[in-house]
């Protein structure tokens, strides 16, 4: 196993604070940051930060699931269509599996992503839960 | 000089060899390996090729070895030859049949070795998944918690909400690869499976069942490619190989221009049919990449057989199974002969060889002249084709 607390250091302003790239060429927003737009090709790139609203565009229900994600069999995992316009995918969180449907409306949450490592390592990042009626975004 | 593309050398494919796909606990990555590639030599006429293009995945995770060429031309009898592994996740075989392929198409070397080996069982727990993750973005997929299958599944699920095919739809392709394993000696299942034990399966990641899904196997399956002068002096120029082309695509989903159209199968299927003079109909017969039901249907489209949202019909409506216009996955596929990921993509290429030289068997495809296969590596970034003709 390589070492990885490096690697999640490196990655907590993604994980943490939901950055995207938008592209001042052709308007593409893509997530994660990346130096180059992969829809024209122009390095004329911004980091934005991105409103952490959008919908579940689909979803799975995860049963068998890699190493270190075992304690939270079963999880949801969908791909959400950001408002701006990007996808991400990301875990659904604070929902029963069977109220997840295409078209739910989520926000951005601030969670655990997994413990892993003799000294347990946590690694933190954003999920996605259903928007609560009458409550505003966390972000 | 070479100045155009026809100024360029034919590839033939003058030998095959394979192992078995299946749990193999008695042997290793090392001994499937030799096993397939003295076999595909044999078949060839005996020739120490000049050079061994090997493909791989999973080596360095789940056998702890790299540097998979040298070792196995050593171990082969072949000590002192070129070689190398290519790896680009579920598509390293192709992408080593490609390099060979450019190999002796470039006049570089006469004769070639082409071999794709997985050894898939030595693993516990869930580092094959694991493994398997790693043909997505480590960043921002693996990271959350996605292994492939749940990758799939949200292709699949955005598929079924679009354009409501049934269970039974995807059911249809699974059962066609299952009848074509049956006459096929060197599949992992060798048995047909009932429209109600495909709807029964236990599901992996909702809605992908394991009737969705191509099982995890050892595997090693070989290739002998040679010029046109070699092939000749051999006495075996049956089989040639009229086109190849890799077309690539981005990793993670979430990157995609559009969810549901796999660019990089239309880009390299179109260059590889194009390389070959080709067109969509003039094909017996197509081995699609069916790791997962849903992979199939899309490929189906996208190579353009079917327009989108429509190409979950083509199993149920009889096209793609034995015995309609265009058979697929005709000794099994991913799905029933089972997918020893990184040589699966030259077991497809061993199987077409077999079909155009009339010697497939139970699964031969009567008349088959010319053969497209595809191989992609995760769920469509890299897209390996080839047309292999009968001459």
């Amino acid at each position: 196993m390589a070492l990885q607390l490096p690697r999640d250091w490196r990655l907590q302003a993604q994980r943490y604070r939901l950055l995207g790239a938008k592209c001042r060429g052709c308007g593409r927003v893509v997530v994660p940051i990346r130096p180059v737009c992969p829809g024209c090709g122009s390095d004329d790139v911004e980091t934005i930060k991105l409103s952490g609203r959008g919908e579940v565009y689909s979803y799975t229900v995860m049963y068998k699931v890699p190493d270190s994600f075992e304690r939270s069999v079963p999880y949801v995992v969908a791909l959400v269509r950001l408002e701006e316009g990007a996808l991400i995918s990301a875990q659904i969180t604070d929902v029963e599996p069977e109220e997840v449907v295409v078209g739910l409306p989520v926000e951005v949450v601030f969670r655990q992503w997994r413990q892993y490592g003799a000294d347990g390592h946590i690694v933190y990042g954003y999920k996605f839960r259903p928007v609560m009626p009458g409550m505003a975004a966390t972000q | 000089m070479v100045t155009s593309r026809q100024d360029c050398r034919t590839v033939y494919v003058v030998g095959v060899g394979q192992v078995p796909v299946g749990e193999h606990w008695d042997k290793s990555l090392r001994d499937l390996a030799v096993a397939a590639l003295r076999a595909a030599v044999a078949d060839g006429g005996g020739e120490a090729p000049g050079a061994l293009m090997l493909g791989n995945m999973l080596g360095s995770t789940l056998s702890e070895q790299q540097h998979l060429g040298a070792l196995i031309a050593d171990w082969a009898g072949f000590r002192g030859i070129e070689a190398a592994s290519v790896e680009s996740a579920c598509s390293s075989g192709a992408a080593a049949l490609r390099q060979g392929y450019l190999a002796v198409k470039s006049g570089e070397h006469r004769l070639v070795a082409v071999l794709g080996a997985e050894k898939m069982t030595d693993s516990v727990n869930g580092l094959a998944t694991a493994g398997l993750a790693m043909a997505a973005d480590a960043e921002s997929e693996a990271a959350i918690g996605l292994s492939f299958p749940a990758i799939n599944a949200l292709l699949m699920r955005r598929y079924m909400h679009e354009y409501g095919p049934e269970r039974e739809d995807f059911a249809a392709f699974a059962m066609s690869s299952h009848a074509n394993a049956v006459g096929n000696p060197n599949a992992m299942f060798r048995k047909a499976v009932s429209q109600k034990a495909c709807l029964l399966a236990p599901t992996i990641a909702d809605p992908v069942t394991l009737m969705d899904s191509a099982p995890m196997a050892d595997g090693a399956a070989a290739l002998i490619l040679a010029d046109a002068e070699t092939a000749a002096r051999l006495g075996r120029t049956g089989v040639r190989i009229a086109g190849s082309a890799v077309a690539t695509d981005s990793l993670a989903l979430q990157d995609r221009n559009e969810l549901l159209y796999l660019e990089a199968v239309a880009a390299s299927t179109e260059r590889a049919l194009a390389a070959a003079n080709r067109s969509r109909e003039d094909v017996d017969f197509f081995e699609v990449h069916d790791a997962f039901t849903i992979m199939s249907i899309l490929s189906l489209e996208a190579a353009g057989y079917a327009p989108r949202g429509e190409g979950f019909r083509l199993a149920q409506e009889g096209v793609v199974v034995r015995g309609g216009r265009l058979p697929i996955c005709t000794m099994g596929g991913l799905k029933a002969r089972g997918h020893p990921v990184g040589a699966t993509g030259v077991y497809q290429a061993v199987e077409a060889a077999l079909q155009l030289r009339g010697a497939a068997g139970d699964c031969q495809v009567e008349g088959a002249r010319v053969g497209l296969i595809q191989n992609i590596g995760g769920s469509g970034a890299t897209v390996v084709t080839h047309v292999l003709e009968a001459e």
